[in-house]
């Protein structure tokens, strides 16, 4: 019948317009899973809006999986189950596990094979160095930063000391901190936050010395840990001889010292340059500035501190098609644009020349000299000691270093005794991993 | 007396099945590939997998640390249950009195249930912290010791024996209250009309009669310590400090899910899984022999 006929037309160019517009507007999807949660968390997804809307092909979609462990494992499972996310942001202490997946795509691979030219060359030696392998880098550094010692400049006043010049030994650290308690400034002179990465893992690297054997387990698996010789125990017995006196106060794992520092206890803390952005929100009560990393001078050289935070890893297993999209964001998010802004925004360290070079032409550095802190720990060209540290289940191992720190704090142990445990347990571990993946 | 019959025979076992289906896919396959995973050392991405037989136990086995957080399950399962089955007795006992805006109360005091462990642990978090705390700040003025839990073992299992008994408080407070409740006035009266005073009556009256929901709670408790605690560890102290708080459910977590050991982790878990069943097997050849129904 005609009428059914019309009908029937009707309906179908009805459907063609709904269903054309559509289908041209359908935009391949990226996952990108990270672990940047409050400030950070919407930092990364203005940056993945920015990505989103400079072109019409690809729509990244970003998800806050919960902390770096929960990301990492949430990927391990998805991965298993053949299904994992095209992007995963993983933390430095996961770069071995990653590496020897089988389950990833390298980032220089990627980009090559996509044909996305990146300046490699342009990006700091201490950030590539410890993401690369062979020289190629395997994952993109996203979000890097290094401890840096931040002090209360009204304690160090009120103790008569010149609030512009923070101690950049040991040794002054001691000095400052107890002038700073005789004089009634603060209760503690210093804490520290992460206390494996900032006591050992950087303060090793810092002093260049070896963390562990095969170059920080760069040239092998069968990697055992160093940090029980001569310098741990002289680093961590003296953390150990001013907790006793108040001049050090352990305040426990991960950032939670931080209000140690920020409610005014204790005049000094070392911590990630990463909590910049946040300490100029969280502190009003009093003026404070940073300084390098606290070094034990000579005999010992100052090379320099490594980076932390997370990388990019591209995982395997998604559709072909889809990668040439991960290569255009990864592109993207290098580039000295988004880099600036992402560094102005968070604190994390810029780690191109080309970005540091165009934030100090802007005089960013000058005027926020608390942002050059971290960078001018990275300026030297890495030693083998100071590369990196290339350690499987890295993350267990601060699980076994941090209660032996405790166990030695809380005078259970001496430094020697403790830090012989530390290393006894997390042989073990490593062990263990280079087990799991033997050739 | 009529039986009650189903009329077809396949009904009786279409109406559990669906429990048969939760019990399989929930509690015996997972068992099942815990055990499977037991016996293999596998790499966090699980593209390798070694069949090591035994050596995962074994190694668990030669471990001291690993008898610590032995040791440290039945400190913390002991404290929480002790603790949270004796206040939530004392306040249910409470809470049976005659009192003005009784209902009130009764309510307030099944509270806490309602809290997740986690935030639970958030909560005593900011309560205690050596840091942050009020808690420990007022303490400085009262007492001239320092309550430091990030360096003291003893305060750490404490803390967390506290702040797990307190969300679970509630539950035992409901049982106990119903209990209590059930129990015939007349009995009570008759005893004292007999001369038999408060605490007399308790122990004589109160208390066997109560020992049923006693003994469930017990249990219940304890494999809630063992098993559904790592929240709170999680939340407050990690384990830490050296390790005084690292209970067997915690370092199955930590193992498997920070250091990505699966078959160490698995191996954990299936011993977790023999003590608390064996624990209540001895609890109900034992103990309950001695309760009233």
């Amino acid at each position: 019948m005609p009428t059914s006929i019309r009908r029937w037309a009707v309906a179908v160019a009805a459907l063609a317009l709904v269903a054309l517009p559509a289908d041209a507007l359908a935009k391949t999807e990226i996952h990108f899973w990270h672990a940047m949660g409050g400030q950070l968390g919407e930092t990364t997804n203005e940056l993945v809006k920015q990505f989103n809307q400079s072109q019409s092909e690809y729509e990244v979609k970003a998800l806050h999986k919960g902390t770096y462990p929960e990301v990492l494992t949430g990927a391990i499972a998805a991965y298993r189950q053949k299904n994992p996310p095209h992007i995963v942001q993983v933390f430095d202490v996961g770069t071995q596990t990653m590496l020897l997946s089988g389950a990833i795509y390298p980032i220089f691979q990627l980009l090559k094979e996509q044909e996305v030219a990146v300046d490699w060359a342009d990006f700091i030696k201490p950030v590539t160095g410890y993401y690369s392998k062979d020289g190629n880098l395997y994952s993109l550094p996203f979000n890097s930063s290094s401890p840096i010692l931040y002090y209360n400049k009204d304690a160090f006043k009120k103790a008569g000391l010149d609030a512009e010049k923070p101690p950049t030994t040991w040794k002054q650290v001691g000095e400052v901190s107890r002038k700073i308690i005789a004089a009634g400034g603060a209760k503690c002179g210093f804490t520290t936050s992460w206390p494996s990465w900032t006591m050992l893992e950087n303060t090793f690297p810092w002093h260049d010395q070896p963390f562990a054997t095969n170059e920080n387990g760069y040239t092998g698996l069968d990697t055992k840990l160093l940090i029980n010789g001569e310098f741990g125990v002289k680093h961590i017995g003296q953390l150990a001889a001013w907790q006793k006196d108040g001049v050090y106060s352990y305040g426990g794992r991960m950032g939670q010292p931080d209000p140690k520092f920020i409610n005014g206890d204790c005049a000094m803390l070392i911590q990630s340059s990463a909590v910049i952005g946040g300490f100029k929100k969280a502190i009003t009560k009093f003026a404070w500035g940073t300084g390098q990393l606290p070094h034990w001078g000579p005999p010992y050289k100052k090379q320099n501190t490594i980076v932390g935070g997370g990388t990019l890893w591209v995982m395997k297993g998604q559709k072909p098609a889809d990668y040439r999209g991960v290569a255009q964001f990864m592109k993207f998010i290098s580039e000295p644009h988004q880099q600036m802004w992402w560094s102005l925004t968070t604190g994390y360290v810029p780690i191109t020349q080309t970005a540091i070079k165009n934030l100090e032409a802007g005089y960013h550095f000058k005027k926020n000299p608390e942002q050059w802190t971290a960078l001018s720990q990275l300026s030297a060209a890495p030693t083998a000691n100071s590369r990196g540290h290339r350690l499987g289940n890295m993350a267990q191992l601060r699980d076994v270093i941090e209660p032996e720190f405790e166990n030695i704090f809380a005078g259970k142990k001496t430094a020697k005794e403790g830090l012989d445990a530390a290393v006894a347990r997390a042989n073990e571990i490593l062990k263990e991993f280079a087990a799991a993946h033997k050739p | 007396m009529r039986r009650a019959v189903f009329k077809h025979r396949g009904l009786p076992y279409l109406l559990v099945l669906p429990q048969i289906v939760v019990t399989l896919v929930f509690f015996f396959w997972p068992a099942f590939e815990s055990l499977r995973l037991s016996f293999f050392r596998t790499s966090p991405f699980g593209d390798r997998t070694f069949f090591v037989g035994l050596e995962n136990f074994q190694r668990l086995l030669t471990d001291p640390e690993y008898y610590r957080s032995v040791v440290n399950s039945f400190v913390f399962a002991l404290g929480v249950t002790a603790l949270g089955v004796g206040a939530g007795l004392f306040v249910a006992a409470l809470a049976t009195q005659k009192i003005r805006g009784l209902a009130a109360y009764r309510t307030a005091v099944l509270w806490p249930y309602g809290i997740a462990p986690p935030v639970a642990g958030i909560i005593f978090l900011f309560m205690f912290h050596p840091s942050y705390g009020v808690l420990p700040y007022w303490l400085s003025f009262l007492i001239d010791y320092e309550f430091n839990w990030l360096l003291k073992g003893w305060v750490a299992m404490a803390l967390v024996i506290l702040t797990t008994a307190w969300t679970h408080v509630g539950y035992n407070i409901a049982f106990f209250l119903a209990g209590l409740l059930a129990i015939p006035q007349s009995v009570l009266e008759a005893a004292s009309v007999d001369g038999a005073g408060a605490v007399r009556r308790f122990w004589a009256i109160v208390f066997p009669l109560l020992s049923p929901v006693t003994f469930y709670l017990v249990v219940v408790n304890l494999i809630f310590s063992f098993f559904g605690s790592f929240g709170v560890i999680h939340a407050v102290t990690q384990g830490g400090p050296g390790g005084a708080t690292d209970i067997m459910v915690f370092k199955v977590y930590k193992d498997g899910f920070i250091g990505l050991n699966l078959g160490s982790s698995a191996a954990q878990s299936v011993i977790l899984m023999v003590v608390v069943i064996a624990l209540t097997a001895l609890q109900f050849r034992f103990v309950e022999k001695r309760v009233t129904y």
